[in-house]
This record gives C-alpha cells, sequence and structure tokens, in this order.
C-alpha cells in the first residue's frame, strides 16, 4: 500500500516511501528536519506548522501524500548559514521567543502571513488573527505580534 | 501514523465515485482536518479512504450565467473568503468561513467536508441555510441536486449516498432589492474553538417593512436548522423593536438545544434569542435599512 513520492523541502528534492497513513510532520521528523515539532497532534497547537506551496498548514493533520509534487518549507530553511531570515531576526529583536518549542511554527506563520501582507495595511487586530492557530504557553502573544508588525514595516 | 488500512487515490470526480463504489466502507477524504482527527481518535469507519484531497475539478468557484455561485465542494475555507466572487456575490458565506478554527486548518479544511461530515457546529452550514443553497452530488447514477435544508438527517449523518461525492455548492443569485445577510457565532474564544451557538439570518426589505426574513442555527438542535417560526414572525412585519421581540420568543418553537460540557440548555437558549436578534438588526442594518 505504499506510496512513492517526490517534492522538495528547502528547495532540496526530498523522495520517499510512505506508508498512506503517514502525517507530513512524522515524515519531515524522520528525515530529519526535527525543528517542526510535534504539539497537540490535531491541529490546535500550531507547533508543527510548515508551509506548503507558501500557505502554512499544520502538518501534523496534512497527510504526506499530499506533499506530492509540491514545495515545503520548514525552520530549517530559514536561516541562510548564520543568517538569520528577517522574520527569525524580529523575533530576536522583540524577545518574541523563550522556551522555542512554538517557535518553529509561528515563525513558519508569520513568515507566510509577513509575505502575504507585504505592503499592506495590517492592524494589530489582523496579526493576531493571522496567528490564531498557533499556541504559545511562555511567551504571551504581545511581543510575537511586534516582531511581525517591525517586520511588516520595513 | 493515522490507522489507515485501504488508501486510494482519487484521479478524477468519476473515478472517486468508482473507488467508492467498489468497496461499501470506504469514505472520501479532501482536507481531512476532521477525518484525520477521528481516525487518530481510533474510529475505524475512517480507515478506507478515497483520497480526493486538491482535485482541480472540485476547487473551482465560478459565477453561472443564471447568476448561481458554484463553489467547489473541494474549495478550502481561505479560498472561500478570499474569492472574490464569493465576497461579491456571497458575502455572508465568506463571513462564515471566516469562523472557522485558525489560518493552517482553513487552508486544509474544506467546504465539502464541513458540510459532509454532518456535523451540527458546521460553521459554513447557516449562512448557507439562509441563502436556500443547493448541493450537487455525483454518484454512480450520475449527478443530482438536492437543496441543503434537508440534507442534515441527524447528529453527523448526511443524507450523501456511500458512493457520492459532493462536487458542488450552489448557492442562488441574490434576491433583487434591498438584501443582506450576517453570520454570527458565539464561542469561548473568537479562533479555534468549536461553535457554542451559531446564527445566520438573511432579509428582504421593503421600505419600513420585511418582505422575509431567513433565519438558521448550527448546535440549536440534532442538526442545523431554519426556523419556520421565528420567519413567518417577521416576514410581512414592519421593522419594529416589536417584531423584533416576535422573532426572539418565536424562535424557541424551533429549537432544542442541548445540555453539553460547553453549554447547558437554557444558556444555549438564551444565546439563540440573542442572537438571532443580533444576526437579525445585522442583516437589516447591511440591507440599508433601521428597526424603529
Amino acid at each position: 500500500m505504499n506510496v512513492e513520492i517526490t517534492f522538495t523541502v528547502n528547495g532540496q528534492t526530498l523522495s520517499a516511501r510512505v506508508h498512506p497513513g503517514t502525517s507530513l510532520l512524522d515524515l519531515l521528523r524522520d528525515q530529519g528536519f526535527t525543528g517542526t515539532k510535534q504539539g497537540c497532534g490535531v491541529g490546535e497547537c500550531g507547533a508543527c506548522t510548515v508551509l506548503v506551496n507558501q500557505l502554512p498548514v499544520d502538518s501534523c493533520l496534512f497527510l504526506a501524500v499530499w506533499a506530492q509534487g509540491k514545495a515545503v518549507r520548514t525552520i530549517e530553511g530559514e536561516a541562510l548559514g548564520n543568517v538569520l531570515s528577517p522574520v527569525q531576526e524580529a523575533y530576536l529583536d522583540a524577545g518574541a521567543v523563550q522556551c522555542g518549542f512554538c517557535t518553529p511554527g509561528l515563525i513558519m506563520n508569520s513568515t507566510a502571513f509577513v509575505e502575504k501582507h507585504q505592503g499592506q495595511t495590517v492592524s494589530r487586530e489582523d496579526i493576531r488573527r493571522g496567528h490564531a492557530g498557533n499556541l504559545c504557553r511562555c511567551t504571551g502573544y504581545t511581543t510575537i505580534v511586534d516582531a511581525v508588525e517591525r517586520c511588516l514595516k520595513k | 501514523m493515522f490507522a489507515v488500512e485501504r488508501y486510494r487515490r482519487a484521479e478524477s470526480v468519476a473515478d472517486a465515485v468508482r473507488l467508492l463504489a467498489e468497496d461499501p466502507f470506504s469514505i472520501p477524504i479532501a482536507g481531512g482536518t476532521d477525518i484525520l482527527v477521528k481516525l487518530r481518535e481510533g474510529h475505524r469507519q475512517y480507515a478506507n479512504l478515497v483520497d480526493v484531497h486538491g482535485l482541480a475539478e472540485l476547487e473551482s468557484i465560478i459565477l453561472d450565467t443564471d447568476g448561481t455561485l458554484c463553489v467547489g465542494a473541494g474549495a478550502t475555507f481561505t479560498q472561500v473568503m478570499e474569492s472574490p466572487l464569493v465576497r461579491e456575490h456571497a458575502p455572508v458565506l465568506a463571513e462564515g468561513a471566516s469562523w472557522v478554527a485558525g489560518p493552517q486548518i482553513r487552508n486544509v479544511g474544506t467546504i465539502g467536508g464541513n458540510i459532509c461530515n454532518g456535523s451540527v457546529c458546521a460553521d459554513s452550514v447557516p449562512p448557507l441555510l439562509v441563502l436556500d443553497a443547493e448541493l450537487e452530488l455525483a454518484g454512480p447514477e450520475g449527478l443530482r441536486r438536492t437543496p441543503l435544508r434537508g440534507f442534515h438527517t441527524g447528529p453527523g449523518i448526511v443524507a450523501r449516498g456511500q458512493a457520492e461525492v459532493l462536487t458542488k455548492v450552489l448557492v442562488p443569485a441574490p434576491p433583487r432589492g434591498a438584501f443582506a445577510a450576517a453570520s454570527l457565532k458565539y464561542a469561548m474564544r473568537r479562533a479555534m474553538d468549536i461553535t457554542t451557538i451559531g446564527c445566520a439570518a438573511s432579509v428582504l426589505l421593503d421600505g419600513e417593512s420585511i418582505v422575509w426574513l431567513k433565519l438558521a442555527f448550527s448546535v440549536a438542535a440534532p442538526t442545523p436548522v431554519r426556523c419556520p417560526s421565528a420567519e413567518a414572525a417577521a416576514s410581512g412585519k414592519p421593522l419594529t423593536a416589536q417584531t423584533v421581540e416576535a422573532v426572539k420568543k418565536t424562535v424557541e418553537v424551533d429549537v432544542a438545544p442541548r445540555t453539553s460540557w460547553r453549554a447547558p440548555a437554557d444558556f444555549r437558549m438564551h444565546i439563540i434569542r440573542e442572537l438571532s436578534e443580533r444576526a437579525m438588526r445585522t442583516a437589516v442594518q447591511r440591507a440599508g435599512g433601521g428597526i424603529r
């Protein structure tokens, strides 16, 4: 019943034979992309957020077979060597990171949000609603909203 | 790993119908945001999957020549919310879709799945009920059309044949004149929360009176419901506070809320009365009217 799939992760081609019940999260972690975290496993916390063709999705509720032919982005692809992405840089500047468990998912969602809304006028409420699918129990959300706002103003 | 026992990828809607007909225990999966959670909880009836995820023929959102808005059942909530056609011709549907969960779920979950799950709390259903939406289903005998109203037959049960695939949600052209609709949701949070009570209302106005009111609720009865008594209490009546009061009083006849851990029945009834008024007032206001 296994299915052969090929897609890209952070620009690199990845081929694998997977059981159709494998989540994209499990496949990514098995392949070494352990930056993506498993939190709730039912699409409520957003810790496993990755981008599939630029759209943030909960990889715990996304079958690996659905990634066939698509472009997946994980936290591992955001920094180039020692150079952080603008969103990562903004998270640092705003002090938006504490324990870091939710951070990879939040950064992926923020990245998609910033790329989608670049050049638009976006309220703090819009940013909050845009991050409603990510739970963070350490930092509170104010600094995260600050970071996204900072990115959009650049 | 989800305990998928049998998996077949459909290449088209026709292919999906054929695969479903071959295996009476199989079900279609599109976005999977409900099915995969159920499967994870150990519900074995979701183990044989016919995959229609991302089928292009299920995703289109078009306007028919007669003004009918045809929303592909595989359109995601995000696609529905952001579709210029939906925003122009059925803005209340975009509003309803925006109440669903958070961005990650809306990017994957589909409107067809929201309907076919038969969930009593489906956020897209009340707006579609007040728009008199119809459904198009493909089955072994070909295509059929059926009203959304009546499609839900019990908690978690809909009148989809086992080998049928919901292909389109059809929203008729809005009536000419002062028409508008509104969709509201009561829940503990404004995101990532299952609806405690959902409500939608549409109105057609004629000057100072209501030609008709359509009112629908989710989680107010064993299935999403329209409210014929409350609608009758407003239709043909003047735009007055008395009419609003009559709707709030009569709506109790149309609903049968239950107690659950989320809210007791009497509190739900209170919300139902309150949302009746708010949805009606919002729709009236959007239609350019005012309640005296």
